[in-house]
């Protein structure tokens, strides 16, 4: 898949990071709790789970939207909460993010070469140039001239996620978040967006860190994938590892459950069942935060809380009993 | 061949709008045997919601109205019933499942009672026997703890719950025919997985019918026995699950599918994305909808719509590919003996 050396120095590092918001009397909800991870230059991470699980906050926390309760985040090296404000604007534009909802994430104010431009102008760019620039931007995701001074309310969803990429891309970004960035998509225009999405990176030698829950899409486009449940890391690997041998019960339930388009494989398929929903994050009991769910809980699951250990090279899992 | 419960024929339903009239169904015609679960599948905008709604005559009327057809429900048509009976007919005879839980349950109403509404509407029974039955009722719908959700309000629920109490509310009156508007869209792929269990399940005990609107083949491919596929307020192709699923007799039908990763996509292979967006019904093409993204268009795609036809039983498709003088492709399959076009 993508040429990654993971003997560098990553290009974005994860230690510890946790974030709480309080949600009223002693009430306090945990949404991410010491997650670790690293990110390399040129690869593509993604982070599953369901909702509530956490993977958005996480995102979030790494691009600054969010102050870390614990925890820090260091992007080549340097950690992201010590930045002056020179380095802090250098950060904006080497990270970028693509998000979710593409009805609510563009001004409908704005034009498209508003929108696309905006990062431009902040950057100083002379306005004869951004026009060249926004233009050359919008060919490259598929769009055309034409469109520049159009509103975002005149065009389809897959075209208004091409305006988001365009967006993104305008300041030349090294890293990438795309938080779900085709969940809110047609079938026959998610292909086309993630064809894109390989396309750039391909070209541009980009890194993504890819939020999602649909495990097809995760399989298909990354090359390490961290699973996260109720704030927490419990299984991280390379890609074909994972999805061959998933070991933490929770990801054993997770693939299981992905819907499977071959009828006669789908009707024979048997799922790993999980009791129950995911519960509230808001004052979570100590021990594993699986262990209510899990069919193999043991005492010590609701006691303490599980060790992340390396099972085989680059697989890591945090679960006492497997 | 089992007498269909549900059958609809040669519907065309069209909404009137300042902008001209949007024709969402172009003659769709289909029937819904007693205890199968019949999926309509297709991407937004193709008319799959509004041929589900129609069927209960749901939508505003106007700006919706009939251009022509009929929709036989046990041999009586529903176009032609008054208020009354129209009234019974959504009350007893079939219930609808809506795609958001979140919106469609009303918050300021406990759960308990908003199951008991139904009951309350249709029947004599004293409130002590319709609690007893509400409870039953959430109990078979696998919501444990029925006592304490009884008495809670929507927002206390999490999503699956939520969509468990909306399938409650359409089995209070045993209905013969359900139908589902993509009732798992909005939820995780484990609680997916949950409800589209109950739904088999309560298939197996009750023998209800459910017709299951999705865009995820997913979906069809776990449920359902019958598959009708639809593009553009037309159906494209229809068969049984497996029938469209090895034996993909038209393009579109091959596009959906090619367009999703699966689980087996090699990482180097580059998905195929349907080219184009979906046709404007305002003024709907002349010739088969999908024509202007089929990668196999040919001339006459573009004038004529396309004749039906026929490969077994169950399994037929509208596209010209399949008439003796195209070209060969892929989709070709060899036509059924005697009964070529419908």
């Amino acid at each position: 898949m993508h040429n990654v050396d993971y003997n560098s120095e990553p290009l974005v590092q994860v230690k510890n990071l946790s974030k709480y918001f309080n949600v009223g009397h002693k009430a306090v909800l945990k949404a991410v709790e010491d997650v670790t991870f690293d990110i390399y230059k040129g690869e593509t991470v993604s982070l599953v789970g369901e909702s509530g699980c956490g993977k958005s906050t996480t995102g979030r926390c790494l691009i600054r939207i969010y102050e870390p309760t614990r925890g820090q985040v260091f992007f080549e090296g340097k950690d992201i909460s010590t930045y002056n404000k020179q380095e802090a604007r250098e950060f904006t534009r080497k990270v970028q993010m693509i998000f979710q909802n593409p009805y609510a994430s563009l001004n409908p104010r704005m034009t498209v070469k508003e929108i696309v431009g905006e990062g431009l102008k902040l950057a100083k760019m002379p306005s004869d140039q951004i026009e060249a620039r926004v233009q050359e931007l919008l060919e490259t995701v598929g769009l055309n001239k034409e469109h520049m001074s159009r509103f975002s309310h005149e065009f389809s969803g897959g075209q208004r996620q091409r305006i988001g990429i365009a967006r993104a891309l305008s300041v030349d970004p090294e890293f990438i978040i795309c938080d779900e960035p085709i969940s809110a998509l047609d079938v026959s225009i998610q292909a086309q967006i993630l064809n894109m999405l390989n396309k750039l990176q391909n070209e541009r030698g980009l890194t993504y860190l890819f939020i999602a829950h649909d495990l097809s899409v995760v399989k298909y486009i990354s090359d390490r994938v961290i699973v996260m449940y109720l704030g927490m890391v419990v299984e991280t690997a390379p890609t074909e590892e994972l999805f061959d041998h998933p070991t933490h019960p929770y990801t054993q339930a997770l693939l299981s459950a992905i819907p499977e388009a071959d009828p006669r494989r789908a009707k024979a398929s048997r799922r790993i069942p999980i009791k129950g929903e995911i519960p509230s994050p808001v004052n979570p009991k100590p021990g594993c935060r699986f262990a209510d769910r899990c069919e193999y809980a043991t005492d010590i699951c609701r006691q303490e809380l599980p060790e992340t250990r390396e099972i085989r090279p680059g697989h890591f899992m945090a679960c006492h009993n497997r | 061949m089992q007498e269909p419960i549900l059958s609809l024929k040669n519907i065309v339903y069209s909404f009137k709008t300042y902008g001209g009239t949007v024709k969402a169904v172009r003659d769709v015609s289909f029937d819904v045997r007693p205890g199968e679960i019949l999926g309509i599948v297709g991407e937004s905008g193709c008319g799959k919601s509004v041929t589900a709604q129609c069927i209960m005559r749901l939508n505003p009327e106007p700006p919706g109205f009939f251009e022509g057809g009929e929709i036989l429900y046990k041999g009586k048509d529903v176009l032609k019933m008054n208020k009354k009976e129209l009234r019974d007919f959504r009350a007893k005879e079939i219930g609808f499942v809506f795609q958001d839980p979140m919106t469609s349950l009303n918050p300021t109403m406990r759960v308990g009672a908003q199951i008991e509404e139904v009951f309350l509407g249709h029947t004599d029974v004293s409130k002590q026997e319709v609690k007893e039955k509400t409870l039953e009722i959430l109990k078979l719908v696998g919501i444990s703890d029925a006592e304490k959700r009884y008495r809670q309000y929507p927002h206390e629920l999490s999503g699956g719950m939520k969509q468990r109490v909306m399938i409650a509310i359409a089995l209070v009156s045993r209905p013969s025919v359900i139908i589902c508007d993509e009732p798992t869209t909005s939820l995780d792929v484990t609680i997916e997985a949950q409800i589209l269990e109950l739904l088999l399940e309560l298939r197996e005990k009750l023998g209800t019918s459910i017709i299951m609107i999705t865009h995820d083949l997913g979906v069809i491919a776990k449920i359902c026995d019958r598959v009708v596929v639809m593009y553009g307020g037309k159906i494209m192709e229809r068969g049984t699950a497996d029938e469209i699923y090895y034996e993909t007799a038209h393009p579109y039908t091959r596009g959906l599918m090619d367009s999703i990763a699966r689980l087996d996509t090699a990482k180097d292979q580059e998905l195929k994305p349907i080219d184009g967006t979906p046709p404007d019904l305002f003024s709907p093409p002349a010739g088969c909808p999908f024509a202007a993204r089929c990668e196999n268009c040919m001339a006459i795609c573009n004038e004529l719509p396309p004749e039906e036809y026929r490969f077994s039983e169950e399994h037929s498709t509208a596209c010209w590919l399949q008439h003796e003088m195209a070209p060969d492709t892929p989709f070709r399959r060899p036509l059924m003996k005697g009964k070529e076009k419908d």
